[in-house]
């Protein structure tokens, strides 16, 4: 090796043993776990990470690739410090790159999206240049800014005499937003057009049930009881419900918007009780799916016979979405099963029994099912 | 280096809710009494996000908690110099909990807790961070992640306390409940008791008998004390209705306890002596203050009562306007209590209670204030206040 190229050597060897260090430091934050394990090696790590200053700024972005809620946390707080930290004369942080960073969908949507509050901050343009591209974007953080802004430009629309742009802004819009108060706004804004909006589809309902009722929660013990249609249901045979009556089977069909069913209306009122609702749905493929389930009861959720959510809690508030049971649909035919469960409270705001259910991907968008539960007679 | 640690470590820091005694109570003198947006405001600075939790000062920084976005899902942890009010640094992250509550609470209510170099912020969420005075990340626990049935739609609220390397959380819920220790320079767990899983609010407290340190900690079953180093232990009370929301406060030796009845609590050794009782004692969200041998407290109705520590007889009552969250603090023989509505009465403790001053800052405020260099604290949604002379 001649002396040019030892010093090219040398120089490839000063620029990538930083870069290799960063690395071991990035997978150290990653490699955070259950009650604080890795935190020792973490916090040296991000101080490293920091220490690089804007020039890890990327490489962090990055690092959100493959990282668990914890690992997220390190990673955030050290993009936030790198970014706060960043010199603009000596140590800028490239603005151009950050939105390099971001419009590459490939990257990361979490890491993305941060990037993208930084970008802001730094460059007041960025919104009026970047979020019209970002309507149907896979993080729901980007997606819920670009719907924001549009929203408001179609709000201004209304007020024009002439409806139509403002009606096809917001048709358009309405297959880009997820999060609920901007899907609401728009479909009541639809709705003052005159153009009814199918809700139950948007947002995924299970509107038919197969309801079974009624089981023991006398004490609240039937939350950990297992009733017979959480090992197998079965719709032919009689099975034992409370008091060694026979449980009752009804279909029912929710035209609540949101699909929400009150038991107290549709099976009459039960103090210490546990009613089942249970649905099937064909998917024409695989795929990942949640379960979301409001409630004001304890509530188990079961896909495809697998408790994949529970909560023993009572009355303490009913919020669409507050529950979420994650799994996966499978081709073809798909079980879902929940155990709603009543207590025995007096008070007046401890009478609600029901609950309200759909079926949607991570962003909340409508998974595409077909219900086919059977109609039963009482 | 020591020195230096020890010189930003004042006496007259406020290091926790309600505190360094965790009773509201300071020795910080020439404190205003009087003031208004528009005079004895030192400086106020804008906040990013809501939150119930106090602000808390330390060795010069003021560090404050908030949350935002939609469901709540952002939490920030941000550090001010106390001088005038300069942003020095902030942190966010993301809530790995989930954010349900009561529309009175939010995600930012528990107060964080801070010694000289460090501050440890808990959210609602259950997640746990820490961080050096300098903003560095030292380590962070998402405690839901760990323990994955924690959930409560109302709202968690109680806050950390510290002691030393310790910090102690109270995490009560309907999922899994339990009262912690974790070691403050790495995060990881030093003990875990189990607790019942019944939704609870108060903050643990500390005390120190014969130079043993215990904490304790209040749920509506039972008020038990848990040896700080070891997690055995040491007493449990068990025969009263203790408050959920309301803490209880260790002073001179008595553990006062609010509840139904109120109770004076004496612990001896493995077993507790019931001083005093009393019915007329009442409190609301506020916790009682211990102060020069007489105990605080505020009801539903905004009425400040003063009785004697000793035996639980009242001495006085005063009638502020309420309602109130934020519970009083108390220096130079003055009792400042905030309502919900941004105004403060003074209360002068010598003279029965007579309000002195009610100082209006004009926008909704449930956060407790703090006090630290001559200056009251108060933050709402929207702002951080430095009040002072």
């Amino acid at each position: 090796m001649n002396a040019t190229g030892a010093a090219f050597a040398a120089l490839l060897v000063a620029f990538s043993v930083p870069q290799d260090e960063l690395k071991v430091s990035l997978a150290k934050l990653k490699a955070v776990a259950r009650e604080g394990k890795g935190n020792e090696e973490a916090a040296k790590a991000w101080k490293h990470v920091v220490g690089h200053g804007s020039k890890a700024l990327l490489p962090t972005l990055a690092a959100f690739e493959g990282a668990d809620a914890r690992a997220a946390n390190w990673l955030r707080s050290a993009v936030d410090a790198i970014v706060e930290n960043a010199d603009p004369k000596r140590d800028p942080v490239e603005a151009a790159k950050l939105e390099a960073f971001i419009l590459e969908v490939k990257n990361p949507t979490v890491g993305r999206a941060l990037a993208y509050e930084w970008l802001a901050r730094l460059d007041a343009e960025a919104d009026d240049r970047l979020l019209p591209k970002l309507l149907d974007d896979p993080s729901r953080e980007l997606r819920r800014q670009a719907v924001a802004r549009a929203l408001s430009e179609a709000e201004i629309l209304l007020k024009a005499v002439e409806k139509k742009p403002a009606l096809d802004a917001l048709q358009k819009l309405l297959s880009s937003a997820r999060d609920r108060d901007q899907v609401d706004a728009i479909v009541k804004h639809l709705k003052a057009l005159g153009v009814e909006t199918d809700v139950q589809a948007l947002y995924g309902v299970i509107a038919r049930w197969i309801l079974i009722t009624t089981f023991d929660n006398t004490d609240m013990k039937g939350f950990d009881a297992i009733y017979d249609p959480e090992s197998r249901v079965d719709l032919k045979n009689p099975i034992p419900g409370k008091d060694g009556k026979p449980a009752r089977l009804l279909t029912h069909t929710t035209s609540e918007p949101r699909g929400k069913i009150d038991f107290n209306t549709v099976l009459g009122k039960e103090m210490g009780a546990v009613a089942f609702a249970y649905a099937i749905v064909d998917s024409e493929e695989e795929r990942p799916v949640e379960v979301r389930v409001a409630t004001n009861n304890a509530v188990k959720i079961y896909l495809n016979n697998d408790l994949v959510f529970f909560r023993n809690e009572y009355h303490h508030g009913m919020t669409m979405d507050q529950y979420v049971g994650r799994g996966k649909l499978r081709k073809g035919q798909n079980e879902i099963l929940l155990k709603i469960c009543q207590n025995e409270q007096k008070d007046d705001w401890a009478q609600s029994w029901g609950f309200q259910a759909r079926l949607c991907d991570v962003l909340g968008g409508a998974v595409p099912f077909k219900n086919i539960t059977p109609e039963v007679k009482p | 280096m020591i020195a230096v640690v020890l010189a930003l470590a004042l006496a007259d820091d406020w290091t926790q809710f309600r505190g360094p005694t965790g009773m509201g109570v300071s020795n910080e003198t020439k404190l205003p009494v009087e003031w208004s947006p528009l005079q004895g405001v030192r400086w106020t600075v804008d906040l990013p996000g809501v939150g119930l939790s106090s602000p808390i000062v330390v060795g010069g920084r003021v560090y404050v908690t908030a949350t935002t976005g939609v469901e709540q899902d952002r939490l920030h942890v941000l550090c001010f110099d106390a001088k005038d009010g300069r942003k020095l640094w902030e942190r966010r992250f993301w809530s790995t909990g989930p954010t349900q509550c009561n529309k009175k609470t939010n995600m930012a209510a528990p107060t964080p807790a801070a010694d000289a170099t460090r501050v440890f912020a808990l959210f609602a969420t259950c997640d746990l961070v820490a961080l050096d005075r300098d903003g560095n990340l030292l380590w962070y626990r998402s405690l839901v992640g760990d323990y994955p049935t924690i959930g409560n739609n109302v709202g968690m609220a109680a806050s950390p306390v510290l002691h030393k390397d310790t910090l102690f959380v109270a995490i009560e819920n309907v999922g899994e409940s339990f009262a912690g220790a974790i070691d403050a320079r790495t995060g990881a767990n030093l003990w875990k008791n189990e607790r019942s899983a019944k939704i609870n609010w108060t903050t643990p407290v500390l005390s120190t008998r014969r130079g043993r340190v215990e904490v304790l900690f209040q749920s509506p079953g039972d008020l038990t004390a848990f040896d700080a180093q070891s997690g055995s232990k040491v007493w449990s009370h068990t025969d009263g209705k203790y408050s959920s929301i309301p803490s209880p406060i260790f002073a001179e030796g008595i553990v006062y306890s609010p509840g139904g009845p109120f109770l004076a609590l004496k612990p001896g050794d493995g077993s507790v002596e019931r001083k005093w009782e009393s019915r007329t004692l009442a409190t609301a969200t506020a916790s009682p203050s211990f102060y020069k041998g007489k105990l605080y407290t505020v009801d539903s109705a905004g009425i400040v009562t003063c009785s004697d520590a000793a035996d639980g007889k009242l001495l006085w009552k005063s009638r502020t306007k309420g309602p109130h969250s934020a519970s009083p603090v108390l220096a130079e023989d003055r009792l400042y209590l905030l309502n919900e509505a941004g105004a403060t009465a003074v209360l002068d403790l010598r003279h029965e209670g007579k309000i002195l001053a009610t100082n209006e800052l004009n926008e909704p405020m449930l956060a407790s204030p703090a006090i630290s260099g001559g200056a009251l604290y108060f933050r709402s949604d929207r702002k951080l206040y430095c009040i002072g002379n």
